[in-house]
């Protein structure tokens, strides 16, 4: 009987012991704030942590004098699996006199994209990176189709 | 037999029977799976798995994708082992083209696969206590894996849908930071898992809501398709990484943490070990990460030959297998994934008959379900 009754409040004593255990951890972090990793996001938004390499949306290099690199061969528009990228292109007579194919606008659907870098990676002349900017949410569908060669930009001369 | 016709029919035999729905929208299903189960009181007498509310029919977009395209797909089927999704398929192209991946990659391939082992056991154990009812080892949980997800950000880009691990080897290079930070972040964890301990495996109410749960025999986890801890709890070998060695695994020294009772607390005891033995895997290779290409040169368009490969790889719930079969044109003919989480499902019943309605929620939450890889 009275191996019963001890072992009856020995496991109440356990259970106890076992939950205050637990309690002990929370109370250390209810007064220990440095350990807190949350971020304040919609206040700290001009300086949100981010990695270097942080696919938020594609994006054309341009340099000071409006050049970009892209020399419109579609590799990105073939790799990617959406349909995401449409490249418009247009003839144009270069110094020499000859024909050649430049682009003429570079539609990006960002509606449609899944951030799979698969452009990116595909690119032979390193034209479009990945931008950090994420926030994208907006009323309008039609923002999110983008035109990434901006207006009278020309491929910088050496690319091929 | 019409589809249709709804299936209460068969579930509702007397007046007597009670039917609840559970989900599809319900917190303790981690996702959009709907449920019926037949009560008796608060006793379970059946349970109905209603499937599709997900379904995206990734298997048939595959065949749309070329081979390089295919693979992004599936880190939207698990998505809490997107690297582990990726590299299966990476490993059936590679199988299919016959490519030899180089030693960096391999290595880069595991450390990323443990990596992200580890941040889904951290997830689970989170989200397990907050359907047991408690909230702390949810943040503590989340605070870990948020460290590995800043580790994923740094290299890939991404932090769920990573699409970093391509046939031939990864897409790109290490960050140059990688190394320090994942030794930094696994000397917190170590210390910080003794945590995980205090919280919950010691705990009282824990122990008796889990203990003799839901027991799952091995031959019946045999019989259900279980893998992955599921199994392992119940006594069953079947860690891939020890069976069917893939990039390089063979050469590591690690345990298959292996427990024989099959109920929940056996499940627990399961992936608590594996984190340990994660964190020894990525011990053994993160200090001596071999210099060299990143990705095996492959050509611009893959074309395999004619036929059928099959492959599988250990995720962080089971066994993941993914059958390609090739007409040797640029796309694949036919892609099948063999997902864990739909196997363990079916077992649900068999597990829960029985036993309370509170007991299914302890149940769910050790499975580990997530519903994406059930429905794909």
């Amino acid at each position: 009987m009275i191996r019963y009754l001890a072992m009856y409040f020995g496991s109440i004593i356990k259970g106890v012991k076992s939950l205050l255990k637990g309690m002990r951890l929370t109370g250390y972090y209810f007064t220990h704030h440095k350990e807190i990793i949350t971020q304040q996001y919609p206040e700290n938004r001009d300086n949100v942590p981010m990695g270097d390499r942080f696919r938020g949306e594609v994006v054309m290099l341009h340099n000071e004098s409006n050049e970009h690199r892209c020399t419109g061969c579609t590799a990105c528009e073939i790799a990617c699996p959406n349909g995401t990228i449409k490249i418009i292109s247009k003839w144009e007579v270069n110094a020499e006199g000859k024909k050649k194919k430049a682009i003429d606008q570079f539609v990006y659907h960002l509606g449609m994209c899944t951030f799979c870098n698969l452009c990116i990676v595909s690119c032979p002349t390193d034209a479009i990176v990945m931008a950090k900017d994420f926030e994208h949410s907006s009323y309008d569908r039609k923002t999110l189709t983008k035109i990434l060669n901006k207006p009278g930009s020309k491929i910088e001369t050496g690319v091929e | 037999m019409n589809i249709f016709e709804p299936e209460n029919k068969k579930l509702v035999e007397s007046e007597q029977d009670f039917v609840v729905n559970v989900g599809p929208q319900h917190p303790s299903t981690h996702g959009v799976l709907h449920l019926k189960i037949k009560l008796e009181g608060e006793t379970i007498k059946a349970v109905q798995p209603h499937l599709g509310y997900i379904h995206r029919s990734i298997e048939k977009m595959s065949e749309a994708g070329s081979y390089r395209q295919f693979s992004y797909l599936t880190s939207r089927m698990d998505y809490l082992s997107s690297h582990m999704n990726n590299q299966a398929c990476a490993l059936a192209v590679e199988k299919a083209i016959q490519v030899e991946v180089p030693e960096r990659a391999k290595v880069i391939r595991i450390l990323m696969a443990e990596l992200t082992r580890l941040a889904s056991h951290q997830l689970w154990w989170g989200a397990m206590g907050l359907d047991l009812g408690a909230i702390t080892p949810f943040f503590i949980g989340f605070r870990d894996r948020e460290e590995i997800l800043e580790i994923f950000e740094d290299t890939c880009g991404t932090r769920l849908t990573m699409n970093y691990v391509v046939p031939g080897g990864v897409m790109v290079d290490l960050h140059p930071d990688f190394q320090k930070k994942v030794v930094a972040f696994l000397g917190r964890f170590k210390k910080r898992i003794k945590e995980y301990d205090d919280l919950v495996t010691g705990n009282i109410i824990f122990e008796q809501r889990t203990k003799g749960v839901g027991v799952i025999s091995a031959e019946d986890a045999i019989s259900y398709g279980c893998s992955g801890p599921v199994a392992r709890a119940s006594g069953v070998s079947c860690d891939i990484r020890k069976l069917h060695p893939y990039d390089g695994y063979e050469k590591l020294e690690f345990k298959e943490c292996i427990e024989t009772e099959g109920d929940c607390f056996a499940r627990y005891k399961v992936r608590m070990e594996e984190m340990k033995e994660s964190v020894k895997i990525i011990e053994q290779l993160i200090d001596n990460i071999p210099e060299g290409d990143f990705q095996a040169k492959t050509k611009n368009v893959l074309k395999p030959p004619k036929g059928e490969w099959f492959t599988r790889v250990e995720t962080a719930r089971g066994e993941l297998g993914v059958y390609l079969i090739s007409d040797g044109t640029m796309k694949p003919y036919r892609v099948k994934f063999r997902s864990p989480n739909f196997s363990h499902v079916s077992a649900l019943e068999h597990m829960s008959k029985g036993g309370k309605i509170g007991d299914l929620v302890a149940i769910m939450a050790t499975l580990d379900l997530v519903i994406p890889d059930v429905d794909r």
